[in-house]
């Protein structure tokens, strides 16, 4: 399949007041492949993930400098809506944040504030989503019930299927199994390179099995600065830069 | 082993102190409730609750005070709670958190120290004088208003704090707008907690003499207000008059003695019903 860009950011820069938090990245994430996002704590990549979909706008005192383009449209440009973007972006954060609804509420909760939908096309959507989210054969008897009673695992994919649920093109991971136990993430994994058919994916983690085994793309980030970005295979294999080979291989971090 | 033993009665001290500090607290507090209700329970009867007062006071009930107090706190929650609620939703949600919202919060919060009289006399200059209210029920009651303000903004921007972030987050990122995701997914769990301190703070107002006595609140009535321009009897004031002005004050004192009893329980009341709110929230958290 031929590789087409879906997000480019170029000379990115990002400030948390005078803090500099990004500075320059230029990736590239390929349409319909995962791109992961490695490096040690505090290298600035959830602030990179969170500026795909300006979910750094909601934090005081934040400037971005350079381009995102996705789908070659600027997204910080003053014509792009921003709830649109975030349509278009959806997201799964770090800790699962199923909300104090039912499951079916959770997943119908994107749908219920985006449009006068239909009830039976809410519920066609919710079943989808489910099914994609591999979560349906273990709450199709209990849609009624509140997520929080679902265990971890469950609950994160919820998260994920609510997102799939208003039918975005692009799905940013920010460390999405960090607070669930390797069961779990097996299957958050599988599900990640399935999606990928489908979806643009981001993914930003600090477990690199983790991204050898789903990603198509690696960038390797320190304290701000993209130090390699390039196919997978020749980041964990054959890398360019000194400071990733240490990283990978265990150095730091 | 002496160290630790000298540990073991520092400690003894420690506690022996705290305890008695508790139980004198109470001691008051039930001295008090025995002598009102020693005193006034006599007083208390169908008669009491639902008559007019007769005979200059000395005789009859207390219906007029009661109808008053619970008209007035019905204009002050219209008042306080949609205000105070989303002036509290401006300050913890769209506020730009810098020093001037600092400094407003923290105006806010003296607010709340300053003391009723001077309420009642600010209400008399701007309700009744400016305004041209009169001596009323809307007067005394936008009084009160005022005075329960500040207790509902720091209650609900409070109830609002314990809000994780993760669900504003997790709903903008649906692709909701600020007003959406606070109106979906922060009030209705932030509602109870937010009602709750507004509750607290209308008991408080209810038994408040102050900022009425000037605004509205009347000597004796032996009818029930007819409209929001009317004046009415209050129980804290009527408790006052019986307590302090009333000509006959031994004769009267039971009765004054019944009016205290019905104030407190119907504060308590208002207590029980804000406690009650939280129980039944902490129940259904999850977070």
């Amino acid at each position: 399949m031929e590789i087409q860009p879906k997000i480019e950011t170029k000379n990115l820069n990002f400030y948390y007041g005078s803090k500099q938090a990004l500075r320059n990245i230029n990736v590239i994430c390929a349409d319909r492949h995962v791109t992961a996002i490695i490096g040690p704590s505090g290298c600035g990549k959830s602030t990179f993930i969170r500026t795909l979909n300006r979910m750094n706008d909601v934090i005081a005192g934040t400037r971005t400098e350079g381009e995102i383009l996705i789908d070659g449209i600027n997204i910080n440009s003053s014509a792009v809506d921003v709830v649109g973007l975030r349509k278009n972006v959806g997201m799964v954060f770090q800790k699962p944040n199923p909300f104090p609804k039912s499951i079916f509420d959770n997943v119908a909760y994107g749908l219920r504030i985006n449009d006068g939908k239909r009830r039976s096309e809410i519920e066609d959507t919710v079943e989808k989503s489910l099914i994609e989210a591999a979560l349906w054969d273990e709450v199709r008897d209990r849609l009624k019930e509140n997520a929080f009673a679902l265990s971890g695992g469950q609950q994160q994919r919820l998260c994920i299927a609510r997102a799939l649920a208003v039918e975005p093109e692009v799905i940013l991971f920010d460390e999405p199994c960090s607070a669930i136990d390797p069961i779990a993430t097996a299957k958050i994994e599988d599900l990640i390179m399935k999606m990928k058919k489908d979806y643009t994916v981001v993914i930003v983690t600090h477990n690199m099995q983790q991204a050898a085994r789903v990603s198509d793309f690696t960038a390797f980030m320190m304290l701000g600065d993209l130090i390699e970005f390039d196919k997978t295979d020749k980041i964990f294999t054959n890398p360019a830069n000194k400071l990733t080979e240490d990283y990978i291989t265990g150095r730091f971090g | 082993m002496k160290k630790s033993r000298k540990k073991k009665l520092i400690q003894f001290i420690g506690f022996l102190a705290l305890r008695i500090c508790l139980y004198t607290v109470l001691a008051i507090l039930l001295v008090f409730l025995y002598d009102i209700v020693k005193n006034g329970g006599g007083a208390i009867s169908w008669e009491f609750i639902s008559q007019p007062p007769r005979r200059g006071m000395t005789e009859g009930g207390i219906f007029p005070a009661i109808m008053g107090t619970f008209i007035v706190t019905i204009v002050t929650a219209v008042l306080a709670i949609p205000l105070g609620m989303f002036a509290a939703i401006y300050l913890n949600e769209y506020a730009k958190q810098g020093r001037l919202t600092r400094l407003i919060r923290l105006s806010i919060r003296n607010l709340s120290g300053v003391p009723s009289i001077v309420y009642g006399l600010f209400g008399v200059i701007l309700f009744v004088n400016i305004l041209k209210f009169g001596t009323s029920i809307l007067s005394a009651g936008l009084t009160l208003g005022l005075l329960t303000l500040p207790w509902t903004i720091t209650a609900s921007e409070e109830a609002l704090k314990t809000i994780p972030n993760s669900y504003r987050e997790g709903s903008l990122a649906l692709g909701a707008t600020k007003w959406q995701a606070i109106r979906t997914n922060v009030l209705p769990y932030a509602i109870p907690g937010m009602l709750t301190g507004t509750v607290l703070g209308l008991a408080r107002a209810a038994g408040e003499t102050a900022p009425i006595l000037f605004t509205g609140a009347a000597f004796y009535l032996p009818y029930l207000p007819k409209s929001l321009s009317d004046q009415f009897m209050a129980l804290p004031y009527h408790l006052y008059i019986m307590a302090t002005q009333h000509h006959a004050i031994e004769q009267v004192r039971p009765l004054a003695y019944g009016t205290a009893l019905v104030l407190i329980v119907l504060v308590l009341g208002l207590n029980m019903t804000a406690i009650l709110i939280r129980y039944r929230m902490r129940r259904k958290r999850r977070w």
